[in-house]
């Protein structure tokens, strides 16, 4: 294994791979290149590849979620760990193989210093047409020489609501201008509860029409938090297509599913063999245990949503097992 | 397109988990359907934890007992047309700090704040310290996002996959 904590931040060079277009990125010992369908990813004595399709949608969660709770695998041997202040890349360290011939490698970097990287690399990276938000059926292509860019769709913001959205100072609703119905949502209803506040009460008696405003998002398999109880989190999110990351929990989260289908495959977070398949169906409730990774399908667009504690005392009680990887005994 | 597809108290589907080698239980998978459909009528039974905070599914069906609770809560409209009435009481009715829902014996004395008619897949906001109560004129579903208390009703194992 090699490790290494130094922070040589060298960011971008306009060196080009074939003369694409594209610039080159490095961090640490990590040097990144992409050419028409693939990121070539160098570490000290190796390399990797990725189809650049799943490299670009998984950079983009990263980035976008901040690194998020506990593990993005990319693939089966590259990822980031989310220690909340500094960030590990790595390659191999979740796989069993590369593992057990010791060749995985990881560099610690602070949060800060990665994450302008990889913002740099995914709008460079990004061609004009190709949105990694969005799903593979809505979007262009993200082949071929540089050609244009998308800065605007890379810029999308994570919406957080404080306590509830709609109360006032809190998230807004989304509307047709900015976030119009989703194409495989116009049949959910867009009618809105009825409020009737005392005088004087305005703006406490509060309720929305939650699912239609989850059927706004104009991304998939990227949560917005609609709803608090100190740090219970409601995140809901709209997913289509297949989850690009696989999800390496740091603590326990739940899925409610709402409507239609989501099958997840869940392999274990250390070594990455599977462990469960699991098939929600409208109603269905299921924990993911502290100690998985997991990977959704979704064949049709469909309302996940997921229950986080926020709490950021749990990545460490878990990991020194001072709570057990699964929520409840029965 | 297709259709986006619902469960609802009298028509739903349930998954599952199909194991490779691990121990469903793990996963504590039930479905908010199945469980209103076995429950007593605003029996909280805790669905999800999440260390000290649940999530609770409630049959709603005629005239709920009054709560409060010292946080606020959120409540989900999964199946039916359910009322929420709120009241702002003279003097606090939870301790400060009670985790949880309190069931009030009546209707406390206070300022009526107004109340909220929400169907499937519309929100409600249980104001921390506001009384409440629930009128469903015919059996539905609430999911409420809350901190587990005294009135939360755990029976996993009735209620969840325990086979693979």
């Amino acid at each position: 294994m090699s490790t290494a904590t130094s922070v040589p931040v060298s960011g971008a060079t306009n060196t080009t791979k074939k003369d694409l277009g594209y610039k080159t990125f490095s961090i640490g010992k990590f040097n990144f290149e992409r050419d028409e369908y693939f990121a070539h990813i160098h570490y000290p004595g190796n390399q990797h590849i990725i189809p650049i399709d799943n490299f670009l949608r998984s950079l983009m969660r990263d980035v976008g979620w901040g690194f998020f709770y506990g593990t993005v695998n990319f693939d089966n041997v590259f990822g980031t760990v989310n220690h909340y202040g500094t960030v590990e890349m790595f390659v191999g360290l979740f796989n069993d193989a590369y593992r057990k011939t010791n060749r995985h490698y990881v560099e610690t970097f602070q949060s800060a210093d990665l994450r302008k990287v990889f913002e740099a690399m995914l709008d460079d990276w990004t061609n004009e047409g190709f949105d990694p938000y969005a799903a593979p059926g809505e979007t262009g292509q993200p082949f071929g020489p540089k050609h244009g860019s998308n800065t605007k769709a890379l810029k999308r913001i994570r919406q957080v609501a404080k306590r509830m959205v709609g109360l006032p100072g809190d998230l807004p609703y989304r509307t047709d201008a900015d976030y119009p119905v989703n194409r495989q949502f116009t049949d959910v209803p867009q009618d809105k509860p009825e409020i009737h506040a005392e005088p004087g009460f305005e703006g406490q008696v509060h309720a929305f029409n939650a699912f239609g405003y989850i059927v706004r998002s104009d991304v998939t398999w990227n949560p917005s938090v609609v709803s608090c109880v100190h740090d219970s989190q409601f995140c809901a999110t709209t997913e289509e297509h297949a989850l690009p990351i696989t999800h390496g929990n740091d603590r326990v989260e739940w899925f409610i599913q709402v409507c239609d289908e989501i099958v997840w495959d869940v392999d274990d977070g250390a070594t990455g063999r599977p462990r469960a398949k699991v098939t929600m169906k409208p109603g269905d409730v299921a924990a993911m245990p502290a100690d998985i990774r997991h990977k959704g399908y979704s064949p049709k667009r469909s309302i996940l949503v997921v229950w986080e504690n926020n709490d950021d005392r749990l990545p460490k009680m878990y990991a020194n097992h001072e709570l057990k990887p699964y929520p409840v005994e029965f | 397109m297709s259709q986006t597809v619902f469960g609802s108290l009298n028509n739903y589907e349930k998954g599952g988990v199909q194991v490779i080698d691990d121990d469903p239980k793990h996963y504590a998978f039930s479905n908010v359907f199945e469980v209103a459909s076995k429950s007593k009528p605003y029996e909280k039974v805790a669905v999800g934890q999440n260390l000290k905070y649940v999530i609770e599914a409630i049959r709603a069906e005629g005239d709920s007992p009054w709560f409060a609770a010292d946080h606020d809560e959120a409540a989900l409209v999964m199946d039916g047309e359910i009322e929420v009435h709120l009241i702002q009481p003279d003097k606090p009715l939870v301790a400060a700090g009670k985790e949880g829902s309190v069931k009030l014996d009546a209707e406390p004395k206070g300022k009526k704040m107004g109340w909220v008619k929400a169907w499937r897949g519309h929100m409600a906001l249980l104001p921390k310290g506001s009384a409440y109560q629930f009128r469903s004129a015919k059996p539905g579903v609430l999911l409420l996002q809350t901190i587990k208390g005294d009135l939360t009703v755990e029976k996993w194992a009735d209620i969840c996959q325990t086979k693979a």
